[in-house]
């Protein structure tokens, strides 16, 4: 396997583990604060030893969230840098608002959260777990303006002086932030935290209720955990639909490859499982109209005429245009002939949509993992639905105070799923937009660095080994930390 | 604003946050302490409370000056982290474990033993100031790079930075006067750590090793900084001209200091604080040195970066191929995106007031042994 293999398996790992704690990070942050409120509005001590415990939870799980968030800013650089050159300029301002509006608020306020509970007032340590979350989802929110960009690239001009995107106005920058995937993206992934967060407190809440042990810290923790979880659940749905009309618009080949739609047409029907499907359904999930077109990897390949009534070339005249594009683009920096340079603009700006086309070595290179994507989608979507079934139930039970076994192993059952359902969430954004790491724009084969193979596989294997041993470590320290309890009430009680 | 000007703002920020980057990275140097046998195992868990509470926004101005970096001069960022791999990994391995070391430590289950987690703290506490220093130092000694902005319509090689080195990044531990400011570096945040706890712990032990290890520090610190200093002033730096070629100058950085008054002012004051706060540190009974060798530290980090980045100078020049250089001009972001982020920047005094705010309530009340053994929030 060669660097640009190994670079993107290296890369995908360390976002599939950060993933692993970012969720929790934001759904626990929503839980502790609002326990945190009930303390502070009631005055009363249980609520404050159950904030503390689900803080110290917290804490567990937020280090190496940050310290892999780390990794994935140096790997920007380090694995693509060709990537790094060429995003920099659309990248900078929102990662300068992230850095400045969000990173110092969680390190400030997390510190005050865990340590300040004798050293500041009662309000003004309210507030820190309140700014710690709201850091956190604020960062979120900038982190994926810039993933969304490559999903979605819009506001963007290519300067061939500089030889790369460049954000040349206001109404540019307007139109990354407010990029349509950008807001779908973060309301899908940070209510899924919501959702991941009360999946693990109802969960780890059942287990003391199985144990009859802290009954009524349980029983408490399952409710709030169930309707932060549920409220995050049924956002996460309404995101998703706009998420997959998104991928309609902007990254047919990512929703025919999740659909598995060789040969798309109007009316397009859903496969719930292969031989499986329901007539019309995908056309209308992916358009709002039942008859609507939806299409196939086949006629992505060969062209269409999509919804609007535009025709969008094959990939063989989408690679032979940005041929045309380098080729231009080439000799406009090369010759230091004013009118060479100004046809060889001419010709380039004509062209430059496909130049990321022209990288491509054959038509067939544009066709994602079909069966990964495939799979994937229909795991995240038949899991969310089963966890959304079981927080529902949860909240029942909880409200009413009754103990259902079943149910509670359910409970406990769904922590490790919904860690499955977010990662394949993941996996269909990211697999799914393969070979881009900007749509249309950069292949993942010119976004590398030029390192060599032995190299990147070196440190993908000291980085797995890392990785390997925290997740042991924090798994063993977080089960020892939930036997021990929150000790609100005697063992027993 | 013109471009050039936003170009500088942004390279003042740069320098402001590796400036704040290197004071706040007391958190390594005080963590060299907890391999110090003299302490009780209560003594260096203040110590590791003491740096705990602040080790994130030690973090955070890393992610932020890397990210900054990114932002306004994206080439150097392209440049600099794919080519020398080694050291921005090996920087990053450490930063990773002490992120966890902090809150796994004194964990049952924690696989690598309280001893593990320290060491690598310790690892981190001696690494973190040599990599960023020596990686501070090839400013000014060079690194071996080509830039070929046309290599990306040459679907064969479309790489537009590549490592003339195959030791990417190691070979900058072969530069002497790069490896000066590293280990200059690593004696800086040891004193600025011992400053910090004595100031942040209440324990009359600690004060005694604090203070003793500063004066261990004093010496090889005030060695290899002013070695490296004198030899900035007496070598060949890399000049920019107006039209953007890259020359070597005798002397370059000699002129820049005195062609610079206020970069000169800035030297002479910040010198003076970080003495002034060894002082307090070793001879009288203040606890307040680091509130002095802090501002001196921000100062003279920040008028390295201005002899570096200023007066027509190559701030990341290569050795191997002079005109593909970086500098202000030839690496930065689009105009528009540099004005942005700086009505963006605006926000920092914000920034910096709730985090003053946020430290001086936690700080208020200092460590004690009895809160280690008695409260139940603690690393």
């Amino acid at each position: 396997m060669d660097a640009v293999i190994w670079s993107r398996i290296q890369f995908a790992m360390t976002a599939a583990y950060h993933w692993l704690f970012v969720p929790l990070t934001l759904g626990l942050a929503l839980v502790m604060a609002v326990m945190e409120t009930l303390y502070v509005v009631k005055g009363d001590e249980f609520w404050k030893k159950t904030a503390q415990f689900w803080i110290k939870i917290f804490a567990i799980n937020f280090a190496v969230g940050i310290a892999t968030g780390l990794i994935l800013e140096f790997e920007f650089g380090t694995n693509w840098s060709n990537y790094s050159w060429f995003v920099g300029d659309m990248f900078g301002a929102p990662l300068a608002i992230e850095g400045i509006l969000a990173f110092f608020i969680e390190a400030t306020f997390f510190a005050v959260m865990f340590f300040g509970w004798n050293k500041v007032s009662k309000k003004f340590h309210l507030a820190s777990t309140w700014l710690t979350g709201i850091g956190a989802t604020i960062s979120a929110y900038w982190i994926l303006v810039a993933n969304s960009w490559m999903q979605n690239p819009v506001g963007t001009t290519f300067n061939p002086d500089t030889v790369r995107s460049e954000m040349a106005s206001a109404a540019a920058f307007w139109e990354v932030v407010t990029n349509p995937v950008a807001i779908s993206k973060f309301c899908h992934s940070v209510t899924s935290g919501w959702m991941t967060g009360g999946i693990f407190v109802v969960g780890v809440s059942a287990w003391y209720l199985l144990k009859g042990r802290e009954k009524k810290f349980a029983t408490k923790s399952m409710l709030i955990g169930a309707i932060v979880g549920l409220v995050g659940s049924a956002a996460v749905m309404l995101s998703g639909d706009s998420s997959g009309v998104h991928a309609a618009e902007y990254q047919p080949m990512k929703l025919a490859a999740a659909e598995g739609l060789e040969d798309g047409g109007n009316g397009a029907a859903f496969t719930i499982v292969p031989g499986v499907k329901i007539p019309k359904l995908l056309s209308f999930l992916a358009t709002h109209d039942f008859n609507g077109y939806v299409p196939g990897i086949n006629d992505i390949m060969n062209g269409y005429t999509d919804n609007k009534g535009n025709v969008v070339p094959s990939v063989a005249e989408k690679m032979a245009m940005g041929r045309t594009a380098l080729d231009a683009l080439a000799l406009y920096r090369a010759s230091d002939d004013p009118a060479v340079k100004a046809d060889a603009l001419e010709i380039l700006n004509a062209n430059v949509q496909y130049m990321g086309y022209g990288h491509l070595e054959k038509a067939e290179d544009i066709i994602p993992p079909v069966g990964i994507v495939f799979w994937s989608f229909r795991l995240m979507v038949g899991l969310g639905m089963l966890l959304a079934l079981v927080l529902l139930l949860a909240l029942i039970a909880a409200w009413k105070d009754k103990k259902w076994n079943w149910l509670l192993w359910a409970a406990i059952w769904s922590i490790p799923l919904v860690y499955i359902c977010g990662q394949c969430g993941w996996i269909v954004a990211e697999v799914g937009r393969q070979p881009w790491t900007i749509q249309g724009l950069l292949p993942v084969n010119v976004a590398i660095s030029s390192l060599s193979a032995a190299a990147v596989k070196t440190t993908f294997f000291v980085f797995l080994a890392i990785f390997a041993l925290f997740l042991v470590i924090e798994i063993r320290i977080m089960l020892r930390a939930i036997k021990k309890g929150p000790e609100v009430e005697p063992k027993n009680a | 604003m013109s471009y050039e000007f936003l170009q500088n703002y942004w390279w003042v920020l740069i320098a402001v946050l590796g400036g704040l980057l290197v004071a706040l990275m007391f958190v390594q140097g005080g963590n060299l302490h907890l391999g110090n046998n003299a302490l009780s195992d209560i003594q260096k868990r203040m110590i590791l409370n003491s740096t705990g509470r602040k080790w994130e926004l030690t973090f955070t101005t890393l992610v932020t000056f890397g990210g900054a970096f990114f932002a306004s001069f994206p080439l150097f960022y392209s440049t600099s982290f794919g080519g020398a791999y080694w050291v921005w990994v090996l920087l990053l391995i450490t930063f990773v474990f002490q992120a966890v070391a902090y809150e796994f430590q004194n964990k049952k289950g924690n696989l690598l033993g309280v001893k593990g987690f320290r060491i690598a703290l310790m690892a981190n506490g001696l690494l973190a100031p040599l990599l960023v220093g020596t990686a501070v130092g090839t400013f000014f000694t060079g690194s071996p790079f080509t830039v070929n902005k046309l290599a990306i319509a040459n679907p064969a090689a479309p790489v537009i930075s590549t490592w003339d080195s195959p030791w990417n990044g190691l070979e900058a531990l072969g530069q002497f006067h790069a490896v000066l400011l590293g280990l200059a570096l690593v004696f800086l945040t040891a004193i600025l750590g011992s400053l910090y706890v004595l100031n942040n712990v209440d324990d009359e032990k600690i004060h005694f090793q604090m203070r003793r290890s500063i004066k261990l520090s004093v010496l090889p610190f005030l060695v290899t900084f002013l070695s490296w200093l004198v030899w900035l002033l007496l070598r060949d730096g890399f000049a920019v001209a107006p039209d953007g070629v890259v020359s070597m100058e005798p002397y370059k950085y000699w002129h820049n200091l005195i062609q610079m008054p206020a970069v000169l002012v800035m030297v002479l004051v910040g010198v003076v604080l970080v003495l002034y706060s060894l002082y307090l540190g070793m001879f009288s009974t203040s606890r307040k040195g680091i509130w002095f060798a802090m501002p001196g530290t921000v100062l003279v980090v920040m008028a390295v970066f201005f002899l570096a980045g200023y007066n027509g100078t190559s701030y990341y020049p290569s050795y191997t191929d002079l005109q593909s250089s970086l500098h202000l001009r030839n690496s930065s972001s689009s105009y528009f995106t540099l004005m942005l982020m700086s009505w963006v920047s605006l926000l920092i005094p914000f920034v910096l007031a709730y985090i003053a705010y946020a430290w001086h309530q936690m700080d208020s009340k200092k460590i004690t042994a009895e809160e280690i053994t008695e409260e139940d929030h603690k690393y």
